[in-house]
């Protein structure tokens, strides 16, 4: 199913101004991510989508070719993931996944044998008669999966899905849950604040900042092309070279050029970690802060480059000592020109 | 093994609670069924008292059976709504009426009673009936429903739990009945479980409202003290007691229940 938001905003009873205005179109089948800093109005728009809020007056909000704006949630056929779960502590697995079935009044054996599928789907068989007070963290979050797939909702809503689990069993049900995304074939939307997370599942991925959408792009393009200092930072950590920019050159704090790919008047220059090299014959000079180590490389922190520190990705055997002078090779392509702008709000 | 200075200091103070408390009722019980309480047991057990208080109030143990069971069911009607509404809209104006609602807890029952025969004194068809008497219950046991629902309520996350529901398909009605009411349960048992009892002994307050026709076990109680001899009230006292016990015991099951299930 398609999703289409217009012009869609929120404003809650309080005065905050949750969501400006926001156009959003979700193609059949994909997989979008709302990335960005706390309090900037994800789930907000979420909700907005779900039906769980109110928009302000002018929004519109199309499911394919119906307009859902005026439905309430319960009529809206979507499929809820909560952050807290949200499972029903009074129901076994089995009854939290068939809930959604029995309210569509299906005949038992059919909801049986809906609830067994999605059972094996999400490898919940072992646990379909516990109650789903004596699971694990990542359990629950299978169950809460399950619970709003049955339905075969027209849109997966997912609110952070993760971010109640620990570190470690965040990264490997990342993967399951990117898994599991892609074998449902739905189209789904999934709010994070982790950008891997967001990298990791979504087909699309919608930066936000103060309510509003900053860019809208695949993954790479995101990271490639970022087109505004926001989002160089925020996906990929992107670092500012600050200094005094002169046609296609940028003289640094501490005196020293570094070519620019084109003019550089009016923008802000940015680079990443990976594109930062230590070279023996590097036209910058910089002192090294602190190293590291991180498995497959060291993480090195530059002074001298920029007023703030400039890290470095090294794939060398040994890094640089701690306080020793090293150069600095940075290629002109890889830098990012962008303008500042585009922050104005 | 030496028992310590300290420890039989506590076994003989909880002994010595325990005999106040459990020496008066026992001879009251006992009085209920010998023959003739001035002459002693050696004038024999008798169950006559009994059968005779059953003769005399049977009407009063109906009575306040069939008052309790009202009371509960309004108590049930009105207040599971109401603490459903409290806890969905918390904020200062849901405390300022749950501090109302509680009110006839700080109220002397006989100043609720005597408020309720000035508003409805003149209404005579009202004022007659059991269920002026049933008012004064409800209104008196109402606050101990609410919060013991509200109590659990407010424990739970119950606006997600809903929207949970509502997102599959459930509506308002569906997830009162399926995801309130039953996470709700262990507040409501052992809300009824007190409005039981508490409707059942309440003496202040239906003693001001009841009629001659109406007395309730507690009312009927007061009454036989007064009028009758003191066999037939002792005689009474092992009636309630046999009545209100079990209550009491059900009551603790429930709630030690709701507390396993709230962990
Ligand atoms: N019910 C509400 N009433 C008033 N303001 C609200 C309400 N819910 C959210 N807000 C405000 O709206 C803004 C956006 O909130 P929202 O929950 O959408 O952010 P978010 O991007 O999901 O943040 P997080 O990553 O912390 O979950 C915030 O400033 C928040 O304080
Ligand atoms: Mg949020």
């Amino acid at each position: 199913m398609t999703l289409t938001l217009r012009s869609g905003s929120k404003t809650y009873p309080d005065g905050t101004v949750a969501l400006t205005p926001t156009d959003l179109h979700v193609k059949p089948g994909e997989i979008i991510s709302l990335l960005g800093p706390p309090g900037c109005g994800k789930t907000t728009l979420l909700r907005l989508v779900a039906g769980l809020e109110r928009p302000d007056k002018g929004s519109e909000i199309w499911f394919g070719e119906d307009n859902v704006t005026h439905l309430p949630v319960e009529k809206r056929k979507v499929g809820m993931v909560f952050q807290s779960y949200a499972l029903f502590p009074n129901m076994s697995v089995r009854r939290n996944i068939g809930y959604g079935l029995k309210m569509q009044k299906l005949p038992v054996e059919e909801i049986d044998r809906r609830v067994a599928e999605v059972l094996a789907l999400c490898q919940l068989e072992p646990y379909a008669d516990r109650s789903v007070t004596a699971l694990s963290g990542g359990q629950r979050q299978r169950v809460a999966l399950a619970r709003a797939f049955a339905p075969r909702p027209r849109i997966l809503l997912l609110d952070e899905p993760l971010s109640a689990l620990d570190a470690a069993l965040r990264d490997r049900l990342r993967d399951e849950l990117a898994g599991l995304l892609r074998t449902f074939g739905i189209t789904a939307i999934f709010v994070t604040h982790d950008q891997d997370e967001a990298m990791a599942i979504a087909d699309r991925v919608v930066v936000m900042s103060h309510g509003r959408i900053v860019q809208t792009g695949t993954p790479e393009e995101l990271y490639r092309n970022p087109n505004s200092p926001f989002v160089a930072s925020f996906v990929g950590q992107a670092m500012e070279i600050d200094g005094r920019i002169e046609g296609n050159r940028l003289v640094t704090p501490a005196g020293e050029t570094l070519c620019l790919p084109r003019s550089g008047i009016g923008s802000t220059v940015f680079v990443r970690a990976e594109d930062v090299r230590i070279t023996d014959d590097g036209p910058l000079s910089a002192r090294v802060e602190s190293v590291t180590f991180l498995g497959t490389h060291y993480r090195v922190g530059l002074a001298g480059i920029a007023s703030r520190t400039i890290f470095a990705l090294y794939a060398g055997k040994s890094a640089p000592a701690v306080a020793s002078t090293v150069r600095i090779t940075i290629d002109p392509a890889t830098l990012m020109l962008l303008s500042a702008k585009d922050e104005m709000k | 093994m030496r028992i310590s200075m300290a420890r039989t200091l506590q076994i003989v103070v909880t002994i010595l609670t325990c005999a106040f408390l459990l020496v008066p009722t026992l001879q009251s019980v006992l009085a209920g069924v010998t023959v003739n309480y001035f002459r002693g047991l050696s004038s024999g057990l008798t169950f006559q008292w009994i059968s005779q208080v059953w003769d005399l109030y049977m009407d009063s143990i109906f009575l306040s059976i069939w008052l309790a069971i009202t009371c509960l069911v309004c108590t049930l009607l009105i207040g599971v709504p109401a603490a459903y509404g409290l806890a969905r809209r918390p904020g200062w104006a849901s405390r300022v009426l749950e501090e109302f609602v509680s009110l006839p807890l700080a109220v002397p029952g006989l100043a609720l009673a005597l408020a309720l025969l000035q508003l409805y004194g003149s209404m005579r068809g009202f004022r007659t009936s059991w269920t002026f008497i049933l008012a004064g219950h409800v209104l008196y046991t109402l606050p101990f429903m609410i919060r013991s629902v509200l109590a659990v309520l407010s424990s739970m996350d119950l606006k997600t739990l809903e929207e949970g529901a509502a997102s599959l398909g459930a509506s308002p009605w569906q997830r009162f009945r399926d995801v309130v009411i039953p996470n709700a349960m262990p507040g409501i048992l052992a809300g009824s479980l007190t409005v039981v009892t508490l409707s059942i002994g309440e003496f202040n307050l239906t003693w001001m409202l009841h009629t001659p026709y109406l007395k309730t076990l507690p009312v009927g109680l007061a009454d036989s003290y007064a009028s009758m001899r003191l066999e037939i009230a002792s005689a009474y006292t092992l009636v309630f007691f046999i009545i209100i016990v079990p209550l009491l015991m059900a009551m603790q099951w429930a709630s030690q229940r709701a507390q396993r299930i709230g962990k």
